[in-house]
């Protein structure tokens, strides 16, 4: 049909066709799938939503005389960074947090500052207070540093984040007589409330469902820059049900890759579960070339084909059983209710639909005026075919 | 000693249409204002109430509230959003008893209505970007 060179070709003439995953819904029901297929070259999707397997990879600098964090500590505004890497790389993650929080000690704990808020205060151009200890060699032999540094000032900032754009995921509700407060958010007893967390019609993976447009290499929107598909994402589980070849339950992920120095506060944002911990919120738009009618009938999907699992997070969660409650649509769920065990229950989200819609917008615009071209996958994303299974952690006996 | 306190209850729904609140002045001889009260869809209670009465009383009465299953917490006046921090996610749709946020049904941005806020506070910690707080 095309391929992605010539789509890059009439990018560069300001002649790409392009929608958001949102768009295409109508086009396609106005014109048909072969028509659209033949004037469509690029669909763009979005997700904005706390992602915790995110963090930054720094470059601090070399201070004169020399430390080698490396075996010693690097705290940034008092959030620990892991430095088991040469002497000035750390990384700091998004759920890491200070020694002294408190936790859980008074559950819920408040959790008000971590890793995912110091990433952001990086990436807003603030000054950041770090401290850094060492035990000293010949040639490392500072013992402590104290300083501040800002992310113009360091050398690379690279966001590398292990698991990112769920493709799909659970809808969690409470069946317990007791609030119970988790990563899905506050959760009131007896089914007071049900939470989500997905983009669904526009949501990257979803727009995609055997990774056949996108791949490793691919260049996407990442927190308000430019970032790459580095991977698959961990726990990647194509294997799971499906229907129409839209999955049922929380399956594929990515690895996302992208320098921090280009992004924006805007779509990093510092969140803090109530009782859980601390995350990011991250923005991703990836662009799907329409190479077929095939990849494109998948673009065209719209959020009453799209169901996810209810799962209670009170015990089948907590506990890894296998249990579902039923399954609803992300039509249903966006309208405010759905219905759980013959109840009304009110529903909220935790990825942002809106500003999903505005990353979609964003990049279809970069597209459209000649900022942004398509890249070729290098490698595929394993699809079903690949056989992965969902390795679960049991514990080996006689300790 | 005589102190006021001034709080906001959540009745679970299996409360509801119970005289918990009578038995503040019956068993534990305080006085008390009932400021808001209302009754969500899903029959959950919420009541912001000023209670007087000698400070061990207060206590009593508060120890009787929580064992009986009633979420309690400070009354905070005004709740406001700070829209610069919010990303529109909607967590807070969901969980707010009395409705205060909407997701507009075309664009899917969340708009805060303050005027049928009851500061109970709930969406403060909720909110994950933490955009909601006491306002002055
Ligand atoms: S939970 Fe917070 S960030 Fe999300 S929509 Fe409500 S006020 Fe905005
Ligand atoms: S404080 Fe928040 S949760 Fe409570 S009534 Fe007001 S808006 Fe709703």
């Amino acid at each position: 049909m095309r391929t992605i060179a010539e789509i890059n070709e009439k990018i560069r003439k300001g002649q790409a066709v392009v929608v958001t995953a949102e768009e295409v819904i109508e086009v396609v029901r106005s014109k048909g799938i072969e028509r659209a297929a033949r004037e469509i070259d690029v669909v763009t999707t979005g997700t904005f939503g706390p992602m915790c397997s995110s963090g930054v990879f720094l470059n601090l600098g070399h201070s004169k005389p020399r430390i080698k964090l490396g075996g010693g500590t690097a705290y940034l505004n008092g959030v620990p960074a892991y430095t088991g890497l040469a002497a000035v790389d750390v990384y700091l993650g998004a759920t890491a947090l200070p020694d002294d929080d408190p936790r859980n000690h008074d559950h819920p704990g408040d959790f008000a500052y971590g890793g995912g808020h110091v990433i952001e205060e990086l990436v807003a151009g603030k000054e950041v207070h770090f401290v850094g200890t060492a035990y000293g060699t010949d040639c490392y032999p500072r013992r402590r540093i104290e300083t501040t540094i800002r992310l113009q000032e360091i050398n690379e900032a690279i966001l590398f984040n292990p698991r990112n754009a769920y493709q799909n995921y659970n809808v969690a509700v409470n069946l317990s007589d007791r609030t119970i407060y988790t990563y899905m958010g506050v959760l009131k007893p007896r089914l007071g409330n049900a939470n989500y967390c997905s983009a669904g019609q526009l949501s990257p993976l979803l727009n995609d469902p055997h990774y056949e447009a996108i791949g490793i290499g691919t260049r996407i929107f990442l927190g308000g820059g430019i970032g790459y598909i580095a991977w698959w994402g961990t726990q990647h589980n194509p294997s799971v049900p499906r229907k129409d070849g839209l999955p049922k339950r929380p399956a594929g992920t990515l690895a996302v890759i992208g320098d921090l120095k280009g992004m924006s506060p805007e779509w990093l944002r510092g969140v803090s579960m109530w009782g859980y911990g601390v995350s990011l919120a991250v923005g991703i738009g990836v662009p799907i070339p329409i190479l077929s009618e095939e990849i494109l009938r998948y673009t065209a999907v719209s959020d009453d084909e799209i169901f996810a699992p209810v799962v209670d997070y009170s015990r089948a969660y907590p506990e890894r059983e296998p249990e579902v409650l039923g399954e609803v649509s992300y039509a249903e769920l966006r309208s405010g209710r759905i219905r759980v065990m013959g109840k009304e229950v009110p529903t909220g989200a935790l990825s942002s639909y809106a500003k999903a819609g505005e990353i979609a917008q964003v990049l279809k615009g970069w597209i459209q005026r000649g900022e942004f071209f398509l890249t070729e996958a290098v490698a595929p994303i394993p699809g079903e075919e690949a056989g992965i299974s969902f390795k679960p952690l049991d514990e080996k006996g006689g300790h | 000693m005589q102190v006021s306190r001034r709080i906001v209850l959540h009745f679970p729904a299996s409360l509801t249409g119970q005289p918990i609140v009578y038995r503040l002045a019956r068993d534990y001889g305080l006085e008390f204002n009932i400021i808001k009260a209302s009754v969500s869809p899903e029959e959950e209670g919420l009541m912001v109430l000023e209670v007087r009465g000698d400070e061990q009383g207060v206590e009593a009465g508060m120890k009787y509230l929580s064992e009986k299953g009633v979420m309690i917490e400070p009354f905070s006046q005004r709740v406001v959003l700070r829209e610069e921090r919010c990303i529109h996610c909607g967590l807070c749709v969901g969980l707010c008893p009395v409705g205060a946020f909407r997701m507009e049904p075309d664009t899917y941005y969340i708009r805060f209505e303050e005027e049928r806020c009851l500061a109970c506070g709930l969406c403060i910690k909720a909110c994950p970007p933490r955009a909601m707080e006491v306002g002055l």
